[in-house]
């Protein structure tokens, strides 16, 4: 379980990423600690806004570079710094080593070309190969994400597609050169239920198959629960707790945490009238340059005067369980 | 909630066609899948008619009617249509038929070349602006403001004017003339399709697709020659098409101004300044040539009109 032991795949240590806005500079990520493992999936939750999303993109350094710059921090990939990389080396990792999809499957393929033809650009676009064989790479993939008749379907334009198979093409895509880390953002969040649990069941089935670690980031605490070995929550743009799924839910630490596990509808309490669903008070925070101390300390219930003064740091307070509140 | 729900059952929901059995393939490549599409589009498709039907007219016409283009006859002066002179003859008994045919060659050339070189230069200063964006694209830009506050008919009349007999020394004066005139009529009609391509690149750039990717490794110039481009064309070509209309009607004003191809050189512009003064007496003659510029500048847009359809893989049809 604990892939720390090893080296880590991705290993993202005090990232900090700021917008400048003509209103002032946007902390959206400020300070992030993180690492998965090889073949591991990490989730990544926490609310709109919180900076999960901006991290991934920093990642793969998809951020629009101005108005976007990466303040400090560094980026270990198999201990190699991304940081520094440029626009060419950035693209010889993208998808080779690090994938991406989107949340919004509707949009996120290209309505002229057929679906085949974008697999397999991507295909030749990273790996010498033929016409031919990238297109029978295409169909193989199709398969692979159990698209019916592949080699049918492999001529079909986007629009021909649902949404959840639109995600599966996109799975597809970025697949299709082997990488070592799928990062998820939000995959299911655009589509229904159902869809949703057939999504997340073959992004297992797919990492099992090609052994890759996955970045899961949702806001869904079901779907983390579902999918993840590990979760990170974060806040505000910073990480606030970091555990095992199992130690998450049993034992929440931060106020925060324990609040989002509070506000997940829940069957079994639904037929008692009296318990109502608990939401958390208030709103996250600007990012537009925020006061000093600890940044949910204007909507957590056990705050002191300690909280505004300095921001607590990220400890590991039992093995593999880290947190960062000052009441531990 | 995983695990609960199993991939339901995936099968093909028209077909009902399991997985495991291998459909046959059903190539439909993009071009007839746009072949297709333009087919339903009927105002397009009988203009597309006309159009070919006056290009194979134009060309092929003077091998098959062979009356010379300049040949004299005050006997058979500003006569109606006859079956010796189908569409008449002038006020110098030259026949109208042979002059329509050899004028329409040089009009749908000056179009067609006009509007290719006016999208090609429109499409890569708007790319290029669209791509760059800050200082190039503001360059760009301002370049393009310029030529279009440019009081466009005084100035082309003034290049031709200078420009003219020298080329024609060059490039003989029928070349000399056409090139003058394309680049002329192409240099002032860029902007539009300029300014059109950048827009439609601002809005596409950041589109999900292009994220993907760029986030999948593709590298700037697939970005905009993959990703990009193929989906700003759409309103490119009908931009396009309305480019060659207006640079026949370019043209017909040039010549009807007396300043495009020498006056011996007839084309339908050409034919209607010289028919102006007859129009009480001989109005066919106007008439034909009007008629001419009229019809192909209108099936041109219409094809335009169904380009835009049938390039469109969004639409349903």
């Amino acid at each position: 379980m604990d892939a720390r032991t090893a080296e880590p795949l991705l290993e993202i240590s005090g990232l900090k990423t700021y917008f400048k806005t003509d209103d002032g500079t946007v902390r959206a990520v400020d300070g992030v600690d993180l690492a998965i493992g090889r073949g591991e999936v990490l989730g990544v939750v926490g609310e709109s806004g919180c900076g999960k999303s901006v991290t991934a993109h920093t990642v793969l350094k998809l951020i629009q570079m101005p108005p976007g710059k990466i303040n400090d921090g560094r980026i270990l990939w198999q201990g190699r710094d991304l940081v520094p990389l440029d626009l060419e080396e950035m693209r010889k990792i993208r998808s080779k080593e690090i994938a991406i999809i989107f949340q919004e499957p509707m949009t996120s393929l290209n309505p002229v070309y057929t679906v085949g033809e974008q697999i397999a650009e991507v295909v030749r676009e990273h790996e010498h190969a033929s016409r031919r064989e990238a297109l029978d790479r295409a169909v193989e993939m199709l398969r692979l994400v159990q698209i019916p008749t592949p080699e049918r379907r492999v001529h079909d334009y986007p629009h021909q597609f649902s949404g959840g198979m639109r995600q599966r093409v996109m799975i597809a895509m970025a697949l299709s050169c082997n990488p070592k880390l799928l990062i998820a953002d939000e995959p299911t969040t655009a589509l229904d239920v159902t869809i949703q649990a057939q999504i997340l069941d073959l992004l297992g089935e797919m990492k099992e198959r090609f052994g890759m670690a996955i970045m899961l980031i949702t806001h869904d605490m079901g779907v983390v629960a579902e999918t993840a070995q590990r979760v990170v929550v974060m806040y505000a743009g910073r990480v606030v707790e970091e555990a095992s799924v199992e130690e998450l839910f049993d034992r929440p630490l931060h106020p925060y945490t324990q609040g989002l596990i509070r506000s997940i509808p829940r069957v079994d309490r639904a037929a008692d009238q009296r318990a109502r669903l608990e939401a958390i008070s208030g709103t996250v925070p600007s990012l537009l340059d925020p006061p000093p101390g600890c940044r949910f300390a204007a909507r957590c219930k056990f705050a002191t005067a300690a909280c505004t003064q300095a921001a607590p740091d990220l400890r590991e307070v039992e093995p593999g369980h880290k947190v960062a509140c000052i009441l531990y | 909630m995983a695990g609960s729900t199993r991939a339901s059952p995936i099968v093909e929901p028209a077909t009902g066609v399991p997985i495991a059995v291998a459909a046959p393939r059903r190539h439909v490549t993009p071009g007839r899948e746009a072949w297709r599409r333009f087919r339903r589009h009927r105002l397009a498709v009988l203009s597309a008619g006309i159009l070919m039907t006056m290009i194979v007219a134009v060309v092929f016409g003077p091998l098959i009617w062979r009356v010379p283009i300049n040949e004299i006859d005050f006997a058979a002066m500003l006569e109606s249509p006859s079956w010796a002179h189908p569409l008449g003859t002038d006020d110098l008994g030259q026949d109208l038929l042979a002059r329509m045919m050899y004028g329409g060659r040089i009009s749908l050339a000056v179009g067609l070349a006009a509007m290719t070189m006016a999208v090609v230069v429109g499409t890569l200063v708007g790319a290029v602006a669209g791509v760059s964006r800050g200082r190039v694209d503001a360059g760009l830009m301002w370049l393009t403001d310029l030529f279009l506050s440019l009081p466009q008919l005084p100035l082309l009349l003034l290049i031709i004017y200078l420009f003219r007999d020298s080329l024609k020394e060059v490039a003989g004066p029928e070349m000399g003339t056409f090139v003058l005139i394309v680049v002329v009529i192409g240099g002032f009609r860029w902007m539009p399709v300029a300014r059109l391509v950048r827009a439609q690149f601002f809005s596409l750039r950041e589109r999900d697709f292009v994220e993907a990717a760029r986030a999948l490794g593709a590298s700037t110039l697939r970005q905009v020659v993959r990703h990009i481009l193929p989906n700003a064309l759409g309103p490119v070509i009908v931009a396009g098409t309305i480019d060659v209309a207006a640079a026949i009607i370019a043209e017909s004003t040039l010549s009807f101004l007396g300043l495009g191809f020498p006056p011996d050189i007839p084309t339908w512009g050409r034919i209607l300044y010289d028919a102006k003064d007859y129009l009480d007496v001989a109005p066919h003659w106007a008439l034909f040539a009007g008629g001419a510029i009229f019809l192909a500048v209108l099936s041109i847009n219409y094809i335009g009109d169904g380009l835009r359809d049938a390039l469109d893989p969004r639409r349903v049809m």
